[in-house]
């Protein structure tokens, strides 16, 4: 053990690692050591060396998201290193003519944004908290905003990798150019993996023009079903927003934002359309930062759950009933934000917190029944330790599991935190 | 050596009559749409259900016989070319398009189902399929998930696996896995990423939940004929500069619409460089950004414009471009169709170094060029009969992807690596990051049963090397090693 702090010191600097505390702790777990490698060389030997130690590793990037995934298993480990990516934070090149962007991973979203406006583009992506949230932690939790209904989401718009792995060994993947399909899509494996596959060091993305206009309309709706008939009526219609959700909560009406960017006449043009397809809507005025609703679920510090929730376009009015029925019977207060893709956040507080864990279990079931999911994102530990945050793999799972062996076979990425104990 | 009997037998227990031996029948399957590999198959299989297809490869892996999967064989890198001493797994017969979900814009489809008849099923209710690679009209899109094909229109529509949510797979020890799922995001390793595009490697889809999208409301393709390919690559800077993403920004060169000329007159001006700009969607949008394209081109020095608005005059100005590669057979004995991709501004560079390289050789390149994002399609034309010629003509189109590469772009862009160009992945990827994509294939077949030796130079074998070590009889023969 003394042996390796002290390759690991030889390999980054002291200066560049020092003895967690509190303040590093990961669901109440504080590791040992905090480093911070200097670029993707040292990464991949901090690894290695940690690998031969038999110890853990966690990633972190801007901190924003420590809580996501399961309880850390660090029983069979000699011991948890954080390896921060905070040196790795450089937008190396952002080749505007092609329109693509090459970022290290510890780069926070705002700084790429910056930097990427001063030649009119943008990583079409928003992202929680793009002030701390870092490229590298954005992707390892597959952090999409309402942009997707548009752009897609991350998957769709990195098209090249730089991997580090357990061994040692620094793998590309992808290219930089948008369209590439030589060898396997290892962007999108790493995409949502949680940095269990291996650390990533540098990331390649397609960019998209800064709209020259944008435009918000935000709709008051009497009811979860009036609510998901309006999404689904914009849908069906030829208009391009680039955001659709709806916001609901136990005190008030179901409220539906759209989005429209582009030249001033086609933003009039389908705002004028809109309002014709929503004339059995009330029109109200868009809350202020409407379209950073989701983050605002996660105010406060009390036994706030938050979730994440999947399903079928189709199916969000049915869900809100559900939720609202489920939050009579426990006397929780909520709050939603769902894209009109069926992707949604969803804040319960408040109330008996006996049943919570066979309430979300029912929720759960409710939601994989039919191809959806729920996954917790924020709740107290006494919960997490009785529940897997990210509920069932289905038939997949011994797939992931061959995927994991293959990648870190000895289990030092974030052991426990994924899916199924991954 | 063929198969013995007794394997026959199983087979033939399993699809009945969709069992294909007799030689004649076997030379259709010992191509794809790349016709200089060829390979005789000991069988071919036609099954009609994902049991007959889980049946097929129990009995491959029990026996350890390699399969290769195949669509409608329409492929340009070797994707579909049999493996010797293995069966060919034919899926055109599991051609049922199983669900339309218009609420939630989804379809489910068996593989064998083919690219266009997915449009053509949704399209009274306004929607597409949005890959529209140029053979739409007879690949499947088994064949599409395999290759993650893309088409004209992926500049703004994205590729095949931007529209694959889920598959149902038999993977090669014969069980049946469910990938993904018809909602997004479903939580775990993103497992159709990894299986779109992965070239029949990694299992075969047996059902596949498409997304499918609205028709946009107005639709506008501009025809700009220019003196020159590079006039008419900075209109495409330009208008890429002026923040617009066209549906679709293809350009030709004057070999290209001499070819398609001759072969289907789509009555293109004959000029140096020719550019088809599609825009689409809201109808005040369209009309305003088409109105932009036009002076963008004109000031790069445009001298004729033309803009599509119906559909039928649409049909006629892809018509042409539509038909670029066979048309080549107006123009020359024979041709080879290159899949290259650049960064976009890398366009004049790699033109004027293609020019050179061409003549050295003393062949002529047609070019027909996805130009928003940089895919280049190449066409080396060659005479067969003239002894010396088709090497000449390998050469020359290896050369030119080197040259892709070098300017930081891609060996291929939508056909595939294949057969054809898997000893040119070294070329753009090191050896660490061709062992870590096979982590990959050894999480998913550790036995190499399905396409095996396509996409890697090199295959890594996956066995445990724990306890005493024993030669695997592959590294044995010496065709393959641990690494």
């Amino acid at each position: 053990m003394d042996a390796a702090w002290s390759d690991l010191q030889a390999l980054v600097g002291a200066e560049n690692m020092r003895a967690a505390t509190a303040e590093d702790a990961v669901d109440g777990v504080v590791p040992q050591m905090v480093i911070e490698p200097g670029g993707a060389e040292e990464v991949a030997g901090v690894l290695k060396i940690a690998t031969g130690a038999g110890l853990a590793v966690i990633p972190r990037g801007g901190r924003t998201k420590m809580d996501w995934g399961n309880l850390l298993r660090n029983s069979e480990r000699s011991g948890t290193l954080i390896l921060s990516t905070s040196r790795l934070n450089r937008v190396v090149e952002h080749a505007w003519g092609d329109m693509t962007a090459t970022v290290e991973a510890g780069c926070t979203f705002q700084r790429v944004q910056e930097t990427l406006a001063q030649h009119g583009q943008r990583l079409a992506l928003d992202p929680l908290w793009p002030e701390q949230a870092t490229i590298g932690g954005i992707l390892a939790t597959n952090d999409t905003g309402p942009l997707r209904v548009r752009f897609g989401s991350l998957r769709d718009l990195i098209i090249g990798i730089t991997l580090a792995l357990p061994d040692g060994t620094l793998a590309k993947s992808g290219g930089k150019v948008v369209k590439n399909v030589a060898g396997y899509d290892l962007p999108k494996l790493a995409t949502g993996s949680l940095g269990t596959l291996g650390i990533i060091t540098q990331t390649i993305f397609r960019l998209h023009p800064v709209p020259r206009e944008t435009r918000t309309l935000s709709f008051s709706t009497a009811d979860g079903a009036a609510a998901n008939a309006l999404v689904l009526a914009i849908q069906d219609c030829n208009i391009v927003p680039t955001g659709v959700q709806i916001r609901a909560a136990s005190s008030a009406m179901p409220e539906v934002d759209l989005r429209f960017e582009g030249t001033a006449p086609g933003c009039e043009a389908q705002i004028e359309q809109t309002l014709r397809i929503c004339s059995g809507a009330r029109r109200v005025e868009p809350p202020e930062n409407v379209w950073n609703a989701r983050s605002e679920l996660w105010s406060g510090t009390e036994s706030l759950i938050v979730c994440k929730f999947t399903l079928l376009p189709a199916e969000l009015g049915t869900f809100l009933t559900s939720i609202r029925k489920l939050s009579e019977a426990l006397q929780w207060s909520w709050r939603l934000v769902a894209q009109s893709v069926g992707v949604g956040y969803l804040r319960l507080d408040g109330g008996n917190s006996g049943n919570v864990v066979s309430a979300l279990q029912n929720l759960r079931e409710e939601l994989e029944s039919r191809g959806g999911s729920l996954v917790l994102l924020r709740c107290p530990l006494a919960i997490k330790s009785k529940i897997d945050v990210w509920g069932s793999a289905g038939d997949a799972l011994p797939l992931m599991r061959n995927i994991k062996a293959q990648f870190d076979p000895e289990g030092v990425l974030n052991p426990g935190r994924f899916i199924g104990g991954i | 050596m063929p198969l013995d009997s007794r394997i026959l037998d199983k087979f033939r227990a399993v699809v009945g009559r969709g069992l294909i031996t007799e030689d004649s029948q076997l030379h259709t399957y010992e191509c794809d749409g790349l016709t200089n590999f060829r390979v005789l198959p000991q069988a071919v299989l036609l099954p009609t259900s994902t049991e007959e297809v889980q049946a097929i490869v129990r009995i491959c892996q029990r026996e350890k016989i390699p399969f290769v999967a195949r669509g409608s064989g329409t492929g340009l890198s070797g994707g579909a070319l049999p493996v010797e001493k293995g069966i060919v797994i034919s899926l055109a017969r599991m051609n049922r398009i199983l669900e339309v979900d218009l609420p939630n814009a989804r379809m489910v489809v068996e593989p064998g189902v083919i690219n266009a008849d997915v449009t053509q099923r949704v399209a009274p209710h306004g929607y597409f399929y949005a890959p529209d690679p140029s053979s739409q009209s007879v690949c499947s899109i088994g064949g599409n998930v395999a290759e993650n094909s893309g088409g004209a229109h992926c500049l703004k529509y994205g590729f095949t696996t931007t529209h694959v949510l889920a598959l149902e797979v038999v993977l090669p020890d014969g069980s049946i896995v469910h990938l993904g799922s018809r909602t997004l995001d479903r939580p775990g390793y993103d497992l159709p990423g990894i299986f779109v595009g992965s070239e029949g490697t990694l299992g075969i889809a047996t059902k596949i939940v498409l997304r499918i999208v609205k028709k946009p409301a107005v639709i506008q393709t501009l025809l700009a004929a220019f003196n020159s390919t590079e006039e008419a690559g900075a209109a495409v800077s330009g208008i890429i500069g002026a923040g617009m993403l066209p549906a679709a920004i293809e350009m030709m060169d004057n070999l290209a619409i001499q070819a398609a000329e001759a072969s289907v007159h789509a009555g293109y001006p004959n000029c140096g460089g020719l550019l088809l700009v599609e825009l689409d969607g809201p109808a005040a949008e369209v009309e305003h950004l088409i109105d932009e394209v036009g002076k963008i081109c004109t000031q790069c020095g445009a001298w004729e414009i033309r803009v599509a608005q119906s559909e039928a005059e649409r049909a006629v100005v892809w018509k042409g471009r539509k038909a670029a590669f066979a048309a080549m057979g107006h123009i020359s004995p024979n041709y080879i169709v290159q899949d290259g991709v650049i960064p976009r501004t890398a366009l004049p560079k790699v033109l004027s170094e293609m020019e050179r390289m061409s003549a050295a050789q003393g062949l002529r390149v047609a070019n027909v060029f996805h130009a928003g994002d940089g895919n280049l399609h190449p066409l080396v034309l060659y005479d067969g009969r003239i002894p010396g010629q088709e090497e000449r003509a390998m050469e020359l189109s290896i050369d030119i992807l080197r040259l892709c590469v070098k300017c930081g772009g891609s060996i291929t862009g939508e056909h595939g690596v294949g057969e054809e160009k898997k000893s040119m992945m070294p070329e753009m990827f090191a050896e660490p990051d061709l062992e870590t994509m096979q982590l990959v294939r050894c999480a998913f077949d550790p036995e190499h049963l399905a396409n095996p030796g396509k996409v890697f130079p090199r295959t890594r074998l996956c066995a445990e090397r724990t306890g005493p070590y024993h030669p695997h009889p592959l590294e044995a023969a010496g065709v393959a090693q641990f690494f």
